[in-house]
């Protein structure tokens, strides 16, 4: 009997999942539902992620994207939401709008895919190499572990791995939250008579 | 497990479908089973703390079966549905808070090596899985139609959204001891007595854990941080309309979710399926080469570590039980003035002792700085190993960093080349 590639078949699974939960976010038209479906959508790509064994990227996806959307649903929908069931109307302009947009980009995206010589299905097909975290956190902490395995010396001493860019990003992101804490704080209403400076 | 099988069933994917059938039966009933025996156990807990008896009746004297009754009851009851309600997501709210609450079981070991998918991020994705209980919740008060519902999920979502912070926060120690979000090899290194217990690694790391405690109980939504279904405001909050079997599927889900986060506790602070006394080392068992001494040792392992879910449930009871219910403004107190600040010097503050003394609290007995690296740069090397496509990388990368910069052959002629062979 001729093995079946179950790698295969799991990849077309999750990928018909992704895709039919995102035809589904585009089809309805309750608001919320199209969160669920998003969601749904986004963790069939996780499932992806997984499968191709990126378990970091795949829990990434879980917790930013799924995560995210969930905030979005929360805040963005039911806050400003003034009915129990909000429902979009889309009119048949904006419906060929959309598609001219979506399927103009479908197919740059197709006919990119399928020139890339490397991604042309391969004869054998390559054995999924183990993920580590472990590599990626030494990585950002400044120490390159696929150093060593680099032949060529001059191209060894450009892998320094990525301390600055992390601590630039998460200084960054700290600025941003303070800011953020800032700004949403409950102003004091600063009582000044004549002659007296608000502080 | 599919290799093992693979030399009885004949084709190839068989053995991979029947692995996949018994690890996920052997969590699903770990599931079902424990809440049974928690629901009774609630019982239990809460009748001896308000100094009643609980159930009595069914099962004998203790009521052992009160759960099951309770459970036939559900089943047999009418599935109702409000007029109003949004009809598929009403439905399928419960099974997406079971969903995510079983996801999470998949990377949770019971032993040692013994996992149903060992990941190298096995924290992270718990973390991850474990927030979106929550969607569950929120779509079944959305979806009800109900103000009581909705003004529940709106809590619940508030909470765990602040809560996933400093949760994620003192997660983030343990992982930082140990170098590895691999939750298996966390639990190896805290084998040997239970001073190597990442709970009496230093101050900060005992005092995460109680905040780790505190947040854990509020993101699975048990009192006092029930807000979203605060029985004196809002009837029964998020599931006031549902009834039967659906209704619960929440309380699995419940469940579920607080042995997950009780064995993540145990994990990472202690010492998972390591116990107090080493007793299996003392005896021999845990390295043994003989499948059935291992066998056993890791069935030892997988009490101890039932165990310690079971206190640190049971530890939630207690707590239940006695303090009364937060407000909501309190609840966000809580979190962003006391759990998040404490966590977050928690954090510093463990950063700088495991930079300065890797060994510990307690020198004398503990002299393991290098060990405890020796056993990182070994999980290191093992998760290169598994790395086909780079099995040339093995030097240990911490410490031969700068000879390897200096002495360029070296990076060829190391023994990589012979490992690689074994590949």
């Amino acid at each position: 009997m001729e093995p079946i590639n179950w790698h295969s078949v799991f990849f077309l699974l999750f990928a018909l999942v992704a895709c039919g939960f995102a035809l589904a976010v585009l089809m309805t038209s309750n608001i919320v539902r199209m969160a669920f479906y998003l969601v749904l959508s986004l963790a069939a790509t996780s499932g992806l992620f997984f499968l191709a064994g990126a378990d970091f990227v795949g829990a990434m996806q879980i917790m930013i994207y799924v995560g995210g959307t969930l905030v979005l649903l929360i805040f963005g929908v039911m806050l400003t939401a003034k009915g129990p069931f909000i429902t979009m109307r889309t009119k048949a302009g904006e419906w060929i709008l959309g598609a001219i947009v979506g399927g103009s980009l479908l197919a740059v995206l197709l006919s990119a895919a399928t020139s890339v010589r490397a991604w042309q299905p391969a004869a054998q097909l390559p054995r999924v190499a183990q993920p580590t975290a472990t590599r990626l956190g030494m990585g950002l902490l400044g120490v390159r572990v696929d150093k060593l395995a680099e032949q060529d010396p001059t191209r060894r001493a450009g892998m320094s791995g990525y301390l600055l860019p992390f601590e630039i990003v998460s200084v960054h992101l700290l600025v941003v939250l303070i800011g953020s804490a800032y700004l949403a704080r409950p102003k004091k209403r600063a009582v000044a008579g004549p002659g007296e400076t608000a502080r | 497990m599919a290799e093992y099988l693979k030399q009885y069933l004949s084709p190839e994917w068989l053995a991979y479908v029947a692995a996949a059938l018994v690890h996920a039966f052997l969590l699903v009933n770990l599931l079902a089973i424990s809440a049974l025996v928690f629901i009774w156990l609630e019982r239990k807990v809460s009748g001896r703390i308000q100094d009643r008896l609980g159930p009595t009746r069914i099962g004998g004297k203790f009521g052992w079966l009160q759960t099951l009754a309770d459970a036939i009851k559900l089943v047999t009851k009418e599935d109702l549905r409000p007029a109003a309600a949004d009809r598929m997501l009403f439905l399928a709210a419960p099974y997406i808070s079971f969903c995510s609450s079983y996801a999470a079981f998949m990377a949770l070991p019971f032993a040692d090596g013994w996992v149903a998918m060992r990941l190298n991020v096995a924290v992270f994705f718990i973390v991850a899985v474990l927030g979106l209980e929550v969607f569950g919740v929120i779509l079944a008060g959305y979806a009800s139609a109900s103000k009581w519902s909705l003004f529940g999920a709106m809590r619940e979502a508030a909470q765990v959204v602040s809560y996933e912070v400093p949760l994620g926060l003192c997660v983030v120690v343990p992982v930082l001891v140990a170098g590895t979000m691999d939750l298996v090899s966390i639990g190896q290194m805290q084998k040997g007595l239970f001073i190597n217990w990442f709970v009496f690694h230093d101050p900060f790391t005992f005092v995460t854990f109680w905040v780790y405690f505190t947040c854990a109980t509020a993101s699975v939504n048990r009192a006092p941080f029930d807000l979203a279904e605060a029985e004196s405001e809002l009837v029964a909050g998020f599931h006031t309309e549902y009834s039967g079997f659906r209704w619960s599927v929440f309380f699995l889900a419940e469940y579920g979710s607080m042995f997950v986060v009780s064995g993540l506790a145990a994990i990472l602070f202690f010492g998972g399926w390591n116990g107090p006394l080493p007793i299996t080392h003392w005896l021999g068992m845990a390295g043994s080469t003989n499948p059935l001494v291992h066998y056993v040792a890791n069935f030892l392992g997988m009490l101890n570590f039932v165990g310690k879910c079971v206190f640190g449930i049971t530890f939630m009871m207690w707590v239940r039980w006695t303090l009364p219910r937060l407000r909501i403004d309190q609840v966000m107190t809580t979190c962003l003035k006391y759990c998040m600040p404490i966590a977050a010097v928690s954090f510093a503050g463990a950063v700088v002792w495991t930079y300065l003394l890797p060994g510990g609290l307690i020198i004398p007995f503990r002299p393991y700085g290098n060990e405890r690296e020796a056993q990182l740069l070994d999980a290191i090397e093992d998760a290169t190993r598994r790395d086909d496509t780079a099995a040339n990388l093995l030097p240990s990368p911490i410490k031969r960093e700068g000879e390897a910069g200096n002495s360029d052959p070296l990076a060829n002629t190391n023994p990589s080349g012979g490992r690689r062979g074994t590949d």
